[in-house]
């Protein structure tokens, strides 16, 4: 099916959440509100005209001071069956940022997801185990977010993790090597 | 034996297995909950090479960040830049020339080859049939070599420039590659296939390990041949053919259980069916350029242009610091096949000489989270072969 | 040697003689095992197309001895936590075992330390004994990657110590005893001087087991390099590290020499070579024994060089479900045919 036509499908089907659609290079993105993301997903991925059983890609993106509301969770879905192809894109408001999960339609959803909660810190409702995967568990703040400094703002201090390093230096040297 | 007051208790066994482990292929941690040797549960940990690509492609020009690519899944660099080039090259509309597209074909196959033999070569250390693993190494030098020949790197090659490729490549190269195409279809029957395709230890230790159906496969998102092995014949060079796959006759080989044997076998025909691409491409090469027309806007010009001519220098002086000028606005999806599966680059562009949001697909990142269904109730050697099959990348797991 | 008589009482000559033998045989065997890992380096090598050590003296010929200067000056960590007498103790249980068993070995005619009625025994009891160097090391080290080791290890060699040891009674009915010499002897009442012929079952399921009890590939699951990253000895280093290298390679010359005195006649050559070539007969048996033994032990490096590791529980199941009923079948056969003869 045309990508075009599977927007005007959605479309039709949830009138009230769709909110633009819009297309580039043949690529048709179909911009939703996210309130009922779960169910939309579920029509894409049941469906049997569309049957959407690859969700190829799940992420974030952050248009701080570009768009409100400021995020968008974008799903890119695939069907191998019928070789079409669709973006969904989801918008999520900094205020509530959170969305539903939909790792019970595609379990391959589950690592992607917490991915975009780790570097964007959008939480999914649903998830299993919702942690942070590339960052460590301690690390503050959401890097891939625009107000991330790219650069450590600290200048030419120290790190503050040394002092606690220092500590457990410390501490440990009550243990002999032997 | 008279019964106690007390019951005997029993406690899982937890190992943890890397970050440092000679078998978990760079840096990946995985966590086992031991019951005896059987794994009841596994949780990978990734993260530990996590250099921020993304962000850092933010930052950089569309032609600065394609050297952030190589160190991806930096056992196949060509295959990253490729994808990373015809991702930009939808976005920008360019149309590299013929001769670029058999080219880089040709690169993509070489570095497929290369990929396979190095994973089914640590896939077969692993399960400890350790020559295998330097008969690959002997036929992959030759690819490097080749490599190196063309653009003076063996791993990192950032080659492919956004409208076609840097330069272009010599007769003694064509020539080289083409008699590594004649011998190499009989080294992998005579030894590779010899060592341990009728190996019955390699049998057991494959056959009906780490099963996985065609419809788990696809609902958990695998691509490559990890999937092509439950049964699934997706393969973007067939489904959304890009360069010149779609000028030369190959077939997708695929497997039927879905296990490690199987996606093992894939791999190997894999190996024949991208050595009869690269024939097929020597043999087509046509000739003219390597660099699309309007690439000087978006693609640096040679350097005795810059030096020689007015308006290469500009060109040059603009890329350099604010990179492409006429970027359009909007987004692009656009999927290669790597060796290791779908490698997705998704670009928004918001009309500046950067990427304003860059979203690497990474299909090692995919496969990794797919190992605990893998592992589950299969015993500690089993885990080995299943990291071995899914055949990951650290680098472009955690990019 | 009148002289020597009247000057040193005959008790303390067969002393001071015993212990020159013993220094000879330790001397050679500690030599073996380092040039036993030079020739497995340079084996494999070859065998996978690149050159083993070349950097060290012509063609790497001194790396052994590099090798082990470098071992014994290296830094011996202990962990913290390890249990330390026991960590301590456990390197030199496996080589005091198989050092020991050297002793009952008749390398030529003639030539033994000691020689005892029950050889045989003797050899399977030491090499079981060196099975508790390793559990200890894998206990002892309080790392949970050794103790998996050791707990493979102790599994695998009880269960192919019982096939080892049944595929070696047929050689002990047929020869009638269990002294290494006279089984060596008893080969040469038939024309072909071996009993590798009429016992070939019992043969085969020796080397499988011999490949197990030293832990060899295509069976070193208590140290799988890719699993178990070292297995028992992962917290060893420096010369500790070396002396379960040194029991492993002085356990694959063992098990050689028990194979070639049991199923390929010692010493000795067939009968119907020795009527054919008498030149032959000039040839030292220990030119003979030492050649069989290093193509056992080439065995062993080829063998590695080719196969894949065997999965645990497979390996159970080919000790137990095939070795043991097939050196069963073995006695069943061999007494059979000898009450008859």
């Amino acid at each position: 099916m045309e990508p075009k036509e599977i927007a005007e499908l959605i479309k039709e089907r949830f009138v009230s959440e769709v909110l633009d659609i819009k297309d580039f290079c043949d690529q048709v993105s179909v911009i939703v509100k996210k309130d009922r993301i779960k169910e939309i997903m579920k029509y894409l991925h049941s469906t049997p005209e569309l049957y959407f059983d690859l969700l190829t890609d799940l992420c974030g993106v952050d248009y701080l001071g570009k768009k409100e509301p400021r995020f968008e969770v974008v799903y890119h879905l695939y069907s191998i069956k019928h070789r079409h192809m669709i973006r969904i894109k989801a918008e999520v408001a900094d205020d509530e940022c959170s969305i539903d999960s939909v790792v019970d339609i595609w379990a391959g959803a589950d690592w992607h997801e917490r991915e975009c909660f780790d570097l964007y810190g959008i939480a999914f409702n649903g998830h299993p185990d919702l942690r942070r995967i590339l960052m460590p568990e301690d690390w503050e703040g959401h890097p891939l977010r625009k107000d991330y400094p790219l650069k450590s703002d600290l200048g030419d201090m120290e790190w503050k993790g040394v002092k606690e390093v220092i500590e457990i230096a410390e501490k440990n040297k009550g243990y002999e090597v032997r | 034996m008279t019964a106690g007051t007390g019951e005997i208790k029993t406690k899982e066994l937890t190992i943890s297995m890397g970050p440092q482990h000679p078998a978990t292929h760079g840096v990946l941690r995985v966590v086992l909950d031991l019951d005896g040797e059987t794994v009841v549960k596994c949780t990978p940990y990734v993260g530990y090479l996590h250099r921020g690509t993304e962000k850092l492609a933010e930052n950089r020009t569309y032609l600065s960040a394609l050297p952030l690519m190589d160190r991806l899944d930096y056992i196949s660099s060509m295959s990253n830049d490729i994808g990373y080039c015809v991702a930009v090259e939808r976005l920008f509309g360019i149309e590299p020339p013929e001769r670029a597209k058999y080219i880089r074909t040709i690169m993509g196959e070489m570095t497929r080859i290369s990929s396979h033999i190095i994973g089914v070569a640590t896939h077969a250390l692993d399960i400890g049939a350790m020559t295998l693993f330097l008969y690959s190494f002997r036929d992959r030098e030759w690819l490097l070599d080749l490599f190196e020949m063309t653009c003076g790197a063996r791993l990192t090659v950032s080659y492919p420039r956004i409208g076609g490729v840097r330069n272009d490549v010599s007769q003694k190269f064509l020539d080289s590659l083409y008699k590594f195409t004649e011998e190499f279809p009989k080294k992998i029957e005579d030894e590779y296939e010899t060592l341990i395709d009728q190996n019955r230890i390699w049998l057991q230790r494959t056959k009906g390990i780490g099963v996985i159906s065609a419809e788990d496969a696809i609902n958990w998102g695998l691509t490559g041949p990890t999937l092509r092995g439950s049964g699934v014949p997706y393969d973007v060079r067939k489904y959304a053919p890009y360069d010149a796959y779609d000028k030369v006759e190959f077939d997708v080989p695929i497997g039927k259980n879905g296990d490690v044997y199987d996606r093992y076998k894939c791999r190997m025909e894999e190996l024949k069916q991208s050595n009869r691409i690269i024939k097929q491409c020597i043999e087509k090469m046509p000739t003219g350029p390597v660099m699309a027309p309007d690439a000087p806007k978006f693609t640096l010009p040679p350097k005795d242009k810059v030096l020689t001519d007015m308006e290469s220098l500009i060109h040059q002086f603009v890329l350099i610091t604010k990179g492409p000028m006429n970027a359009p606005e909007g987004e692009i999806y656009a999927a290669t096949e790597v060796p290791k599966g779908e490698l997705g680059f998704y670009i928004i562009s918001d009309g500046t000489g950067k990427p304003y949001r860059l979203r690497l697909r990474a299909p090692s990142f995919v496969h990794v989270s797919v190992l605990p269904v893998l592992c589950k109730g299969g015993l500690v050697s089993d885990v080995i072969a299943n990291i071995g099959t899914i055949d990951i990348v650290l680098g472009e797991c955690d990019r | 040697m009148d002289s020597l008589e009247t000057l040193i009482p005959a008790g303390i000559l067969n002393i001071v003689i015993i212990l020159a033998k013993i220094a000879v045989v330790v001397a050679v065997t500690m030599l073996h095992v380092a040039y036993a890992t030079y020739f497995e380096r340079k084996a494999i090598g070859h065998m996978q197309i690149r050159l083993g050590p070349m950097r060290v003296g012509f063609h790497g010929i001194l790396q052994p001895i590099a090798d082990s200067v470098k071992l014994f000056f290296k830094e011996d960590i202990i962990p913290a936590q390890a249990d330390k007498p026991v960590f301590k103790i456990s390197p030199l249980i496996p080589v005091f075992a198989t050092l020991s068993s050297v002793a009952v070995i008749p390398f030529f005619e003639g030539f033994v330390i000691a020689n005892i009625n029950i050889g045989l025994l003797y050899i399977i009891a030491m090499s079981s004994l060196g099975a508790y160097g390793i559990v200890m090391a894998g206990w002892a080290a309080n790392s949970k990657y050794s103790f998996l080791g050791g707990l493979r290890s102790s599994a695998q060699v009880i269960s192919y110590e019982i096939a080892m040891g049944m595929s070696l009674v047929g050689v002990m009915i047929m020869a009638g005893s269990l002294n290494l010499n006279d089984i060596v002897k008893s080969q040469q009442e038939y024309w072909y001087g071996m009993y590798l012929i009429p016992q070939f079952i019992a043969y085969f399921v020796f080397m499988v087991a011999a490949f197990a009890e030293t832990n060899r590939t295509p069976f070193d699951l208590p140290e799988a390099e890719s699993e178990l990253v070292a297995g028992y000895f992962v917290e060893y280093s420096g010369m500790r590290f070396a002396l379960y290298y040194a029991a492993e390679y002085i356990g694959m010359i063992v098990m050689a020499s028990m194979a070639v005195i049991c199923f390929w006649g010692g010493w000795t050559i067939p009968p119907v070579l020795a009527t054919a070539i008498p030149a032959l007969e000039a040839v030292p048996g220990i030119v003979w024994f030492l050649m069989k033994v290093y193509f056992h032990i080439f065995l062993f490096y080829w063998i590695r060089a080719t196969l894949p590791r065997y999965r645990y529980d497979y390996l159970m199941g080919l000790g137990w479900k095939v070795l043991i009923p097939l050196a069963l079948a073995n006695i069943v056969i061999t007494s059979i045919v000898k009450f008859y003869s």
